[in-house]
């Protein structure tokens, strides 16, 4: 490979290695002040490859594998590449990691303590995590939140944050001094615009915090909450979780010990500042 | 250096790694990995001074391939109980018998499929027995499935509903289109009774099986682990009547060429009988260690020889012909 990229996020390394230059270097940019893997020794490889050698220049199309791969991964266009690289670091995560449980959610933190949301796609996850960093908690992840099996304890993982569509806008007005990368049209997704965590996010990814609240929010209802009992939260994270079966009894462990002992609700929203009164009020 | 001559070296000789710079360290975990030798490297070379991003992915391995076993030995005993009914032999293969019997390759060994040789005999009763217990079919495609009954050595495969494990249900140990004709009745009456009311093949079987499917099966993909196999079972069973057993089953090339091969990458200790490199032995090495330092294949064209050679020992020229002629129009194509 002969562009390489090593970088740390949260407490996982990652080496990614690309055929082409240009997705290294937007991730040079978006990622210039994480730090690298620990000792230089990453967690996960990510490689960014053309099918045939042909294919490096002619209709460049970037092939996502790594360390752990799916049978056909669809490939991206070049101008895509940063999403690319993205979602190998996610592949290799989902498919990969043991280390830690993996829900799919976001999460920020204040004052120690952790609120995770999750959901569908498309519940406001990103976007919801997002506004909240721009409010003054500190974002911890918008993709994955991992929790120590021996702890309890939640890990940051505090990636770019993936906006799509309507959220692009939404955030951009609400974090206008932010750094953001390429705006990426008709991407599998449709259009996605990667956001920097803000300095606090980056420099605290190492510190872990105690989950307080688990949050299922659902975009596009009229205001309601209810709480959601310790079972419907056991199961709906069992479904959110990619390595919950590989884990079998540690992570059995380490989920109904989360939802025993964290509150959950589910809250339906019409619009983002709606959500966020609501999840302050909460938390 | 080739970053599969380096996991090599270090699985022969753990104390290597103090050589090692965080470079070194990327490639070894990536090829390991790509070569399913992830938690045997871990096992390896555990307790030894290491940086501490080493020791953590070395603890990280070592905990999955714990679960991994456990989920393995756990599934024999789902077939065991699912085939008890039968009074039939039951015979574990390769990762999962290794594991039963607690025997050197198993320790920090991927375990994929459930293996298992029953007599041919059995076979339809098995089937039913496991269709009974929630096993279901893979293959959709019915000239797969009529192949699969007509020509190979096994059941198509069938998958766990609920666990989504697979089990491969083996009457010998190459497909019947090969020119090699084990000996199958020998591989069931000379079977050791385990603990748990299964069986296994007895020791100088279970040496001739990896070196059939390693050598006289298949295009040497995942190679490394494979060879490694052999390498712990020569070590735990030695190099009595090996040879003879080995010629009963026909199998008596491919066994020379695995315990060569096993000397040249492992180090493995040999007689010097068994020692010595033919023509075609530095091939069968370029393709084992066929690896770049980012775990991925190379040596393309060592590679499709090998999977041409894989499709001629498998079955005779004109019905190879045939077979590519079906899978091609059905949109198959190799990696």
């Amino acid at each position: 490979m002969r562009h390489l990229k090593l970088l740390r996020i949260g407490p996982i390394g990652f080496r990614i290695g690309s055929h082409w230059r240009r997705p290294i270097a937007a991730l040079d940019e978006l990622y210039r002040d994480y730090p690298g893997p620990r000792d230089d020794i990453a967690d996960f490889n990510v490689h960014l490859f053309a099918a045939r050698p042909w294919r490096r220049v002619l209709r460049p199309s970037v092939h996502i594998a790594g360390d752990f791969v799916i049978p056909d991964a669809a490939p991206l266009p070049l101008a895509q590449g940063l999403l690319a690289a993205e979602m190998g670091m996610n592949l290799q995560m989902a498919l990969g990691l043991r280390r830690y449980l993996l829900l799919h959610a976001s999460m920020v933190e204040r004052n120690g303590r952790a609120v995770l949301m999750t959901g569908i796609s498309g519940a406001g996850k990103s976007t919801l995590a997002a506004l909240l960093m721009a409010r003054g908690w500190r974002l911890m992840g918008d993709e994955f939140a991992l929790i120590d099996c021996a702890t309890g304890l939640a890990h940051a993982f505090p990636r770019l944050v993936s906006l799509k569509n309507e959220a692009i806008d939404v955030v951009t007005q609400a974090l206008p001094g932010a750094r953001f990368g390429p705006l990426l049209q008709g991407t599998p997704k449709g259009a996605i615009r990667h956001l920097v965590p803000d300095a606090r996010a980056i420099a605290a990814m190492e510190v872990p915090a105690e989950p307080s609240l688990i949050l299922f929010p659902r975009f596009g209802f009229e205001p309601a909450e209810r709480p959601v009992l310790p079972s419907e939260a056991f199961v709906r994270l069992t479904q959110s979780s990619t390595n919950y079966v590989a884990l079998a009894e540690r992570g059995f462990e380490a989920l109904t010990r989360l939802v025993q002992t964290v509150p959950a609700r589910a809250i339906d929203y019409p619009d983002a500042a709606t959500a966020l009164a609501m999840v302050e009020a909460l938390a | 250096m080739n970053p599969a001559l380096l996991l090599a070296g270090v699985l022969r000789d753990p104390a290597t790694i103090a050589d090692l710079a965080a470079p070194d360290w990327n490639a070894l975990w990536a090829v390991a990995r790509a070569e399913q030798l992830a938690g045997t490297l871990a096992h390896r070379i555990a307790g030894l001074p290491m940086p501490e991003a080493a020791a953590q992915l070395v603890a990280d391995a070592i905990v999955s391939a714990e679960q991994g076993r456990t989920a393995a030995l756990w599934e024999a005993e789902m077939a065991r109980r699912a085939l008890a009914e039968l009074d039939v032999p039951v015979v574990l293969l390769k990762g999962t018998a290794y594991a039963a019997a607690g025997l050197s390759p198993s320790v920090g060994r991927v375990i994929g499929d459930l293996d298992i040789l029953v007599p041919r005999d059995a076979m339809a009763a098995v089937e039913a027995a496991l269709l009974a217990a929630s096993w279901e079919w893979v293959k959709p495609d019915p000239y797969d499935d009529a192949y699969y009954r007509r020509w190979m050595h096994e059941l198509p495969p069938l998958i766990h509903r609920d666990r989504d494990k697979m089990i491969d249900v083996h009457h010998t140990i190459l497909p019947l289109t090969a020119r090699i004709r084990p000996d199958a009745a020998a591989l069931l009456a000379d079977s050791v009774a385990l603990g748990n009311g299964l069986r296994m093949l007895g020791a100088q079987d279970m040496l001739c099986h990896a070196a059939a499917h390693l050598f006289a099966d298949g295009d040497l993909a995942g190679g490394m682990r494979n060879l490694w196999d052999i390498h712990c079972l020569l070590g735990e069973f030695g190099f009595d009547g090996l040879a003879e057993r080995a010629a009963q089953h026909g199998l008596g090339a491919a066994m020379a060429r695995a315990v060569r091969q096993s000397v040249r990458l492992y180090g493995t200790e040999a007689p010097p009988k068994w020692q010595g490199w033919d023509a075609l032995d530095p091939l069968f090495h370029r393709r084992l260690t066929a690896r770049d330092a980012w775990g991925r294949s190379t040596r393309k064209a060592v590679q499709l020889g090998f999977y041409i050679r894989s499709h001629l020992l498998r079955m005779p020229p004109a019905m190879l012909a045939r077979h590519l002629w079906t899978k091609w129009r059905k949109g198959y194509r190799p990696a």
